[in-house]
């Protein structure tokens, strides 16, 4: 089973607030960067982050970019869903511990 | 990478992240402080507008990060211009602070000039033993204090043990002392001998039994606190087999800027006597990034000697660390004692235990 399969349509995905988003301009390619840690991003995976407000659901940021890709749903929710997780594994995302704050 | 020969090359790239050591300056004097044995003093210390320059030469080369060290960084006045400087030119910040000179109105100051993260180093649980190794009366209390600020400023905490025989067995009031204090990240960072350490290392050792110890508490709380406190644990490499990938590889991806502004493959390079390091004051950092000659000393493999040179491993471990070489051996390049396909791998061990036998803990401070 691949990373993400198991999380909840309703989880609104949201990066922690030690993460930035940036393009690296020397590398030319975006980035997320935590303390001792940098993970290069693809366009997708970009495009994915990007709509991670904190709002929006798993399910709605899904049939926004299907409808913005025109492409198969079971290819977004795929793509999606390995981000969320890789981000998760990697403690990217704000946990629900930093919601009760 | 290969050339046309089948042999494996290194093409040079960008660094990713920078040390800047702002100053050599600290209230504390930990045992096995990283800081060189000769320290820097304040009137040679780059200025303002020095690090200014070097933030942004380092952000057009290719840094990302750059963690704010020292010494004490918030012992500089200047530190939130510094921070401004580094937010200007797109590079993420990471303050890595005693925080014992913490107050709510600093903290507001780097903050507001665009502080991206904060790493408070504890050095134990407990306020007695923990203000002994520091060298410094209520440093504990005060960093707890500093703790909170953070996080009541929305700042995100790192906190960051140095743990070695005098402390290890705290490691489960470390790990719970993270959590309470609200960290998102605790580090857990086993004394390295060099330098300072290197003074220490009879006081500082541990024995395998804490060492295997402690190792299954941080296996098991990173399990118990997922989700709530991320837990970075480095098993030390003295009880290891094989060496670590020290600095994923000597002027691979990072560098360091001491407080005179001499650029280090690793801080703790300075610990190799003989070597010699370029200023800033003289060059670009990227003419060093290219040409330094003590960056170029030990890139890639080709500097390798035997048992390097022919190993399989060389390419995964780079033949670890070049500091702890020197430290052992006495040259630089030699293999790793860790590994044990150094030759000295046997007096490592030997040593390993000697220094861990118990001993009043009277330490050299740093000064």
């Amino acid at each position: 089973m691949a990373k993400g399969d198991q999380l909840s349509l309703s989880l609104r995905p949201q990066l922690a607030n030690f993460v930035r988003l940036q393009h690296d301009d020397a590398r030319n390619r975006w980035v997320l960067q935590a303390p001792e840690r940098v993970l290069v991003l693809d366009d997708t995976g970009k495009d994915i982050v990007d709509r991670f407000d904190g709002k929006a659901t798993l399910g709605e940021i899904i049939d926004t970019l299907v409808a913005e890709y025109d492409a198969p749903r079971d290819v977004i929710d795929h793509d999606v869903r390995a981000v969320v997780g890789l981000l998760e594994e990697k403690r990217f995302l704000r946990t629900e511990a930093d919601d009760d704050k | 990478m290969t050339n046309n020969q089948g042999e494996v090359t290194h093409e040079l790239e960008p660094p990713l992240a920078m040390l800047a050591e702002l100053t050599h300056r600290c209230p504390l004097q930990c045992p096995y402080c990283s800081n060189p044995t000769a320290l820097s003093s304040r009137s040679d210390e780059l200025d303002t507008a020095e690090w200014a320059d070097v933030l942004s030469q380092a952000a057009s080369l290719g840094v990302l990060q750059v963690h704010l060290s020292g010494g004490e960084p918030t012992a500089r006045k200047d530190l939130a211009a510094i921070i401004l400087a580094a937010k200007e030119v797109g590079i993420y910040t990471n303050l890595i602070t005693a925080g014992v000179l913490l107050t709510r109105s600093r903290l507001e100051e780097y903050k507001d000039a665009g502080l991206n993260h904060v790493q408070i180093s504890i050095q134990d649980s407990e306020a007695a033993n923990a203000n002994r190794i520091g060298n410094y009366a209520n440093g504990h209390r005060r960093k707890l204090e500093a703790a909170r600020l953070v996080r009541a400023l929305g700042l995100p905490l790192t906190i960051n043990a140095v743990v070695h025989r005098q402390n290890l067995d705290h490691l489960p009031q470390i790990i719970a002392l993270a959590h309470a204090l609200d960290a998102q990240r605790l580090e857990i960072a086993n004394v390295q001998y060099y330098g300072w350490a290197l003074k220490n290392r009879a006081v500082l050792m541990p024995t395998r039994e804490q060492v295997e110890r402690a190792t299954a508490v941080a296996k098991a709380a990173t399990e118990e606190y997922r989700g709530r406190l991320a837990i970075d644990y480095v098993v030390p490499d003295y009880y290891a087999r094989r060496p670590k990938r020290c600095m994923d590889g000597w002027g691979s991806r990072y560098f360091a800027v001491n407080p005179r502004g001499f650029v280090l493959p690793c801080h703790a390079a300075e610990s190799i006597t003989g070597m010699e390091f370029s200023c800033l004051r003289e060059h670009s950092l990227e003419w060093i990034w290219k040409n330094d000659p003590a960056f170029n000393r030990f890139r890639g493999t080709d500097w390798m000697p035997e048992p390097c040179r022919s190993c399989s491993f060389k390419e995964k471990d780079l033949g670890g660390c070049r500091c702890q070489a020197f430290a052992l051996t006495g040259d630089a390049a030699a293999t790793d004692p860790v590994c044990e396909f150094s030759p000295h791998h046997q007096e490592m061990a030997a040593l390993v235990a000697a220094d861990s036998a118990p001993t009043e803990p009277r330490y050299i401070y740093r000064h």
